[in-house]
């Protein structure tokens, strides 16, 4: 299963695991749902990270945003002690003390004037399971509010909720070894190459040494669709008319598994009548979809006829006013087959977070109880008992956008917001920090100082461990239960979010709270999970209950479930029925006609999609600390169809205003074919932290399914129009600046230096009034050309430049300047160099393709030229796409395009 | 082919030379290359020194080069030329319609053509005081010695003119120990080289060579009784002093022209052949005004020479007017001037700085040509600029280079 990259990883890793430096920690990444194991060691030279050769997720490979986990650990920005706003809106230290007492007391104050529904809590998929454990116990059991949500509701709810009315509960039936061995894969609405790399490279590996096919269905043209076998660019909210044309065709093609319906499925006769309804035959489907009548037949021809089909899906199906149904019109397919928890057979959702999955065992959710058990009044009595709680709450609280809702009527009164940022990332995000201001008492924990929703007014601050630091469990998109190790001292005051979330408890009074340790949490959760179980829930890791200490250090990566007497857990489900609704019968659920929430209109024409790029992650507070990370994709950007370009005067390479109902963003415009007309598709990983204008949530349309309150972020009416500015740059710092008000910014992470691409209409005068107050010297240099408007400054702190400005009539490179910026000691007409914007040391390499091993375009096309015709050849020149593989789709169509170009094609 | 050189020797011509500066030694130096022995020469010098190069005086001042360096060409030289010199001497008038030149003892030479190469001579202000002992130019030798006395002395002199000459002058006194005080009455240094910003470089970079500058001020009076005591400003102070040096312009010596009855504005009028309006005289250097400029520098003076060698060799040559450029010698401050060094409504201008090293660089840019540049601190480039303003090259495609790396620098680096 090692090829050559990995063990050279696995040699590397044990060199430095034997080495006088220590043994080097397992763990799991803290990025995307696919939880690869990493190796992580620490010492004077910084950072060490590798892949983890055991881990059943990865086998030794790291994505390229995993590789550079080790550039984001700094602590700048950290929130290293409790702080607490005061009148004049400064935020001041206080003590730990201080800090749980108020919000202990103010929580008590608000419920016991106001009621427990008038404070909610909101979670983050990047909280451990034992932080969401003791969360979810203190709000559902024993405040009494089930106003507990979390941002995996705007990622992957909409699965959750299509689990559970086909299967009975939120079980994934699936594991990632079927990816290995399935014979056809179907990726709905993910970009896999991307966003979940290394399952990616797991099912090209099966397409290359197994020949399994794979088909892509997504609105764009993705890095992932240039793999694929067939791809079809469906129509947006179409995925259900696909689906149901499909299962049309499976029953006309006598393809299903008569037997399995027959055995362990209930609705299948309505689910055909519906589906009949929608889409009678591949002429109505191809209508619906938008797609070519061939390619719809051949993909349905395909599915029929691969028994080993795994449908994989992510962010396209979920995040749609209709994501809970596109989940069900996928699983009606692998029902109506039987091909489900069968090797290489299944439906998989790809999940966004290192532990949205395990938020939702615990049921960090509204919608949840606790530990996979619902608001019945069973499970409410037997919750009841197994915490000894004496007001545990009996209905579901308030979902993510309705949460805020509430808070900005003035219901919810007090809020405590754990490790996301809701004033980024949730729809109509303006309205959200809007809401946040008005609150009574609202209390952030979190690794940062400095955030949108810390900045809506947040009055308490908890500095949380972070990665790297904390220590607990989560679970990935296969239900494996890994371990998260620290292996950094924790800094300054900063604690587990368990024990915060315990401390406070304590301080209302509350009794149950007395954890020592994550194990002892985890204990209770596991404990939990198999209370009065008898297999009637899924989620049951009983066999974990009794862990030692020692037990809990130790625990190799598991699947769920895993019941006590049981030597492992469980590869997958449902193969044979056992579904967990009352009749132990699946459920096919008929997808209502395809809808947009939203209607575009003359104001706003376009579509707007939202989603990740490669090297960036959620909100970047880490991997925009990564001067590898940064080079892929430096500045906020939409992309745009090159006919709607034309049409609303927008350029490549230009600033762009994009705008909605909701909000607005200025976005550098990427003009490519990839794009399908009318629809235009921007990144979310931008704050007011990073750019200025560039929040997309802000942009969202606030409309959510109505089963799992899901958003739907990919198809806000969106208008978009050229913004001019008169001069565009960049700015190299030492440390971040404050911008004036009025310009375009955002910022990127360099190698010793803070770099921002800048957009403006100021004068020079006011530019350099700008730089004098950001300096701390008057030494300058400077360069202008009156009609080119050019004007270059740097201002130096001894041999050492501190500051560099460059602007121009267009977007200035800063390759070169950069490599002039790092050096300390520029003496002489040194100091001029950097004006020249030249550097004879440094060579442009084009813009960079692999960041593992820093490889740019015009290297890489220079080596297709010289007869480099394959990505082996490739690796084998430059090692480029020879680690993570998440570049090899871009090398791969160099390589095509040079070939067409060459007339090879 | 050139005639033999016997043919010459039975008809020769005389030429006569008034002046015996840069100007004229070069004009000896081209023609006799071009035409050896065609002319029977004759050069009429006041100065008892061999033919020196005025432009190092400043370095003479300063002690950076030695007063054997100045010497532009040793006697023997003009021996072999067969160059007769007539020094200590003084022409009183010229005869154009005979054709002679009349000296000071009262001799009278003949000439076929006559070059005036008189050069310019110092302005003292009109102001009272300006003839008391201790008020000195700095224009020959003789200013020279006088001045490094006061250096050596360590007296306080003031010097009036910031331009090129009296820069010079404070610096090397400065330099030598003098109690120096530069006073200029416009407000920036250099004002027909330099603009605000270059000039106020100059004036920082010029002070931490010692020299006290003072600008906007007018001088009213030179105040003693048997010799210099002070200088009055019109602003009311005083300025102790020992001794005064002029150094506020120049004026050509066009006197003996225009007593001859020659066109004369300020200086000697002459025509692209460097012809006066007598058609046997001719006029180089500081003295001459072609297309109503007269230049006070060196570079004209010499291109004037050539022009002028070469026709009088008989070949065919013009003279279309000079790019000036300006070069300050002090050591440490680089300063070039050239062309339109400001730049009018439709020019832009490049400009690139670093206040710590003391570098100002600017470029005028006019359509597509570079105009003019002003170079304080680094004077690299300054040949390809001047180059590229004479020419008058298209510069559009290389705009964005011309500041840091024009071609020409590279090959020479």
């Amino acid at each position: 299963m090692l090829d050559d990259m990995t063990k050279t990883l696995v040699e590397e890793s044990q060199t430095s695991a034997t080495g006088s430096t220590g043994m080097a920690t397992r763990t799991t990444c803290p990025y995307c749902g696919v939880g690869c194991g990493v190796l992580a060691s620490f010492d004077d030279n910084g950072a060490r990270i590798v892949g983890d050769p055991d881990h059943p997720a990865n086998f030794g490979r790291l994505c390229s945003k995993g590789s550079a986990l080790g550039e984001t650990l700094e602590l700048k920005g950290r929130l290293l002690y409790p702080m607490e706003r005061r009148s004049d809106g400064a935020l001041a230290r206080i003590s730990w003390d201080r800090a749980l007492e108020r919000t202990a007391q103010r929580f008590k104050q608000i419920i016991s004037e106001h009621g427990p529904d008038a404070v909610a809590v909101y979670l983050s998929g990047q909280l451990l399971t034992e932080d969401y454990y003791v969360a979810n116990k203190l709000m559902k059991g024993f405040i009494g509010s089930a106003n507990v949500d979390t941002n995996s509701r705007l990622c992957m709810a909409s699965t959750v909720a299509g689990q559970k009315r086909a299967f009975g509960a939120d079980t994934v039936p699936g594991c990632y070894e079927d990816l290995d061995v399935a014979d056809l894969v179907v990726l709905v609405g993910s970009n896999a190459a991307w966003c979940h790399p290394i399952l990616f490279q797991r099912i090209m590996r099966n397409k290359e040494e197994r020949g399994a096919r794979l088909i892509v269905i997504d609105t764009r043209r993705t890095a992932t669709a240039e793999g694929a076998d067939l791809f079809l660019q469906i129509a947006p909210g179409m995925d259900q008319a696909l689906f149901a044309g499909l299962l049309i065709y499976l029953a006309r093609t006598a393809a299903v598994d008569a037997a399995y319906i027959d055995r362990f499925t209930s609705g299948f006769d309505a689910a055909i009548r519906s589906a009949k309804e929608l889409t009678p035959n591949i002429a109505a489907t191809t209508a619906l979809t938008g797609l070519r009548e061939a390619d719809v037949g051949r993909f349905f021809e395909l599915f029929a006829s691969t028994e080993r089909v795994v449908t994989a899906f992510s962010q396209g199906v979920n995040q749609s006013a209709q994501g809970s149904d596109k989940v069900n019109a996928i699983i009606n397919c692998h029902l109506a087959t039987g091909r489900i928890g069968k090797p290489g057979a299944s439906p998989l959702s790809l999940t966004g977070q290192p532990n949205a999955m395990g938020g939702r065992e615990v049921g960090g959710l509204a919608n949840s109880l606790a530990a996979h058990m619902g608001f019945d009044p069973a499970s409410i009595d037997r919750v009841r008992r197994f915490w000894s709680a004496p007001s545990v709450v009996e209905h579901e609280g308030l979902k993510a956008v309705a949460m805020f809702e509430a808070i900005a009527q003035g219901k919810i009164k007090a809020l405590w917001v754990v490790g996301t940022n809701p004033a980024a990332s949730l729809p109509d995000a303006d309205r959200a920090r809007a809401a946040m201001r008005k609150l009574d008492f609202f209390v952030v924990s979190d690794n940062t100082r400095s955030n949108d929703t810390i900045n809506s007014g947040a009055h308490l601050l908890l500095p949380a461990q972070a990665w790297g630091e904390k220590s607990g469990t989560v679970t990935n998109s296969e239900r494996r239960i890994s371990r998260q190790r620290a292996f950094l001292p924790s800094p300054g005051e900063a604690r587990p979010d368990w024990s915060i979330f315990s401390a406070v408890a304590r301080r209302m009074g509350y009794a149950g709270f007395d954890f020592r340790s994550a194990a002892d949490v985890f204990r209770e959760h596991a404990g939990l999970s198999a209370f009065e179980n008898d297999d009637a829930r899924d989620f049951d890791i009983g066999a974990l209950a009794q862990l030692t200490d020692a037990d809990y250090e130790e625990l190799s990566p598991t699947q769920w479930p895993h019941r006590a007497g049981e030597a492992k857990g469980r590869l997958r489900f449902f193969g044979d029925g056992g579904f967990f609704t009352p009749d132990g019968r699946a459920r096919f659920v008929s997808p209502k006609t395809p809808s947009m929430a939203t209607q575009v209109s003359k104001p706003f024409p376009l579509r707007l999609n939202t989603g990740r790029i490669r090297d960036q992650w959620h909100t970047m507070t880490r991997t925009g600390a990564s001067p590898r990370l940064g080079r892929h994709l430096p500045e906020p950007f939409v992309d745009i169809n090159p006919a709607d370009a034309a049409e609303f005067g927008v350029t490549h390479q230009g600033l762009a205003r994009v705008s909605t109902r909701w909000g607005e963003c200025v976005l550098r415009a990427h003009v490519t074919e990839a794009q399908p007309r009318g629809h235009i598709f921007a990144p979310i990983h931008w704050t007011d932290e990073t750019a200025r204008q560039a929040r997309i949530g802000a942009l969202v349309a606030p409309y959510v399914d109505p089963i799992s309150g899901q958003p739907e972020a990919k198809a806000t009416p969106a208008a978009i129009a050229p913004q001019a500015y008169a001069r565009e740059g960049f700015l190299l710092a030492r440390k971040p600046v404050a911008f004036p008000r009025g310009e375009w910014w955002t910022r990127v992470a360099l190698a010793g230096a803070v770099g921002y691409r800048i957009a403006s209409d100021r004068t020079d005068q006011e530019w350099l009034a700008f730089l004098a107050e950001e300096s701390s010297t008057d030494d300058m240099v400077e360069f202008r050309d009156e009609q080119t408007r050019a004007l270059r400054v740097a201002r130096f702190d001894g041999d050492r430049p501190e500051l560099f400005l460059s602007l121009g009539q267009t977007a200035q490179p800063w390759d070169a300047s950069l490599a002039i910026f790092a050096e300390n000691g520029l003496a002489g007409s040194q100091r001029r160099a950097l004006l020249s914007g030249r550097s004879e040391a440094t060579s442009d390499d084009g813009p960079e393709v692999c960041v593992c091993f820093g490889v740019g375009a015009k290297k890489i096309q220079a080596a297709i030229q010289e007869g480099c015709g394959t990505t082996n050849a490739i690796g084998e020149r430059l090692r480029a796409g020879t680690n993570c593989g998440s570049c090899l789709t871009e090398i791969r169509s160099m390589i095509l395009s040079q070939r067409r170009a060459g007339g090879e094609l | 082919m050139s005639k033999p050189r016997e043919q010459w020797a039975m008809n020769k011509e005389r030429l006569v030379i008034i002046g015996a500066g840069m100007a004229a030694t070069r004009l000896v130096e081209e023609l006799v290359a071009r035409a050896p022995g065609r002319y029977e020469i004759t050069l009429i010098g006041e100065e008892h020194a061999l033919p020196y190069n005025r432009v190092l005086l400043s370095s003479v001042l300063a002690r950076e080069a030695a007063l054997d360096d100045v010497v532009l060409k040793p006697a023997r030289w003009w021996q072999d030329a067969g160059v007769t010199r007539i020094v200590g001497r003084k022409a009183l008038c010229i005869e154009p319609g005979t054709q002679r030149v009349t000296l000071d003892g009262g001799e009278a030479l003949s000439y076929s053509k006559l070059v005036l190469a008189t050069g310019s001579r110092a302005v003292r202000l009109p102001v009272e005081g300006a003839d008391l002992p201790g008020v000195h130019a700095f224009r020959d030798l003789d200013d020279v010695r006088a001045l490094g006395a006061l250096g050596a002395a360590r007296r306080r002199v003031v010097t009036i003119g910031g331009g090129l000459l009296g820069l010079e002058a404070a610096y090397g006194l400065a330099k030598l120990g003098a109690e120096s005080t530069l006073l200029h009455v416009v407000d920036r240094l250099m004002e027909r080289q330099l603009d605000a910003e270059g000039a106020a470089l100059l004036g920082r970079l010029v002070e931490e060579k010692g020299v006290r500058v003072r600008l906007g001020a007018q001088t009213t009076r030179i105040i003693g009784r048997d010799r210099v005591e002070g200088v009055e400003l019109a602003d009311g102070q005083l300025i102790q002093a020992d001794a005064v040096v002029f150094a506020v312009g120049i004026r050509p010596n066009a006197e003996l022209a225009a007593e001859a009855g020659l066109k004369v504005e300020r200086g000697v009028v002459v025509d692209d052949g460097l012809m006066s309006s007598d058609p046997n005289i001719f006029a180089i250097g500081e003295c001459a005004e072609h297309r109503s400029q007269c230049y006070g520098l060196v570079a004209p003076a010499y291109e004037q020479a050539r022009v002028l060698a070469t026709r009088l060799a008989g070949g065919a040559a013009g003279y279309e007017g000079s790019v000036v450029s300006t070069n300050l010698k002090v050591s440490g401050v680089r300063v070039f001037s050239a062309g339109d060094y400001l730049g009018g409504a439709g020019a832009s201008r490049i400009i690139c700085s670093d206040s710590r090293m003391g570098v100002y660089r600017k470029l005028v840019i006019e359509g597509d040509r570079l105009t003019g540049a002003i170079l304080v601190g680094d004077t690299s480039g300054a040949q390809d600029y001047l180059e590229l303003i004479r020419t008058g090259a298209d510069v559009s495609a290389m705009r964005n280079a011309l500041m840091f790396d024009l071609p020409s620098l590279k090959e020479a680096a």
